[in-house]
């Protein structure tokens, strides 16, 4: 291969950016123990799986006083297909809990919106409880531009 | 502070079954306990941490909040409705207050 100057450049930029995404892709290892531990609790031992439960965040928040989240379970919210809680942690935040939803066979469907607080640029999670003991998990992390936990 | 106010919203009418979303909000600071007054003392944390709803005396959905839930904390969720009632929301107050609203819902 005979790379002249201007390609040579262009290929080492798209090796830099690709390591940089590629950091950015496992925020499990940067999870504080203290959300580890409530997701473990709220889990009962059971390890989340992914899908069923979304998690709804802006990509960024301009004021962490007040930022808009949804959350929403498939399920047909009958029987042992029933959605008991979804637990909402900032990991990022001094105190990680945020919210715990319940719903019950009354709710219809598995949905509710609140606003939160966020300190700083973090990760949000949601983790759902199921009837049948299954548990599930999303994530999304919020840029924050304005902190919003006081100081 | 001033005693919190719920607001609350749900359609006057439904069809039997239905699944109805419900909106509701109420005055309060929810101070977290992380912030200082001007000679730098933690103001302490008092927050709504309970939020119930209920339709005829059977539980819809209720939330259990920590400080990290935005001041007028705001819900919005749905229920489904067989028949005609009346839907109970409650909220708890660090200090002991309770703070309720009812609204009526004709089911056709």
């Amino acid at each position: 291969m005979n790379l002249n100057r201007r390609q040579a450049l262009a290929y080492s930029a798209g090796a830099v950016a690709f390591v940089v995404a590629g950091a950015r892709l496992d925020p499990a290892s940067a999870t504080p123990e203290a959300t580890v531990k409530a997701i473990a609790d709220f889990a009962g031992g059971k390890t989340p799986a992914t899908g069923k439960l979304t998690l709804t965040a802006p990509e960024i928040a301009e004021n962490g006083n007040t930022v808009p989240i949804s959350v929403s379970v498939e399920s047909a919210m009958s029987g042992d297909d029933l959605v008991q809680s979804v637990m909402i942690l900032a990991e990022g935040n001094p105190n990680p809990a945020v919210a715990t939803f319940n719903f019950t066979a009354m709710s219809g469907v598995a949905e509710a919106t609140t606003r939160m607080r966020l300190a700083k640029t973090q990760n949000v999670i949601a983790v759902a409880r199921m009837a049948d003991g299954s548990v599930y998990m999303d994530k999304k992390e919020v840029k924050v531009t304005i902190g919003g936990c006081g100081g | 502070m001033a005693t919190p106010k719920p607001r609350v919203k749900v359609p006057k009418t439904a069809k039997a079954g239905e699944i109805i979303v419900i909106k509701t909000l109420i005055s309060h600071q929810m101070e977290s306990g992380q912030r200082k007054d001007k000679e730098g003392k933690v103001i302490p944390r008092e927050i709504i941490n309970k939020f119930t709803c209920e339709f005829n005396g059977t539980p819809v959905f209720s939330c259990d909040m920590d400080p990290a839930v935005s001041a007028n904390p705001y819900f919005e969720f749905k229920a489904k409705v067989a028949e005609s009632g009346t839907f109970k929301f409650t909220w708890v107050d660090d200090n002991g207050s309770i703070y309720t609203d009812e609204q009526k819902i004709e089911v056709g």
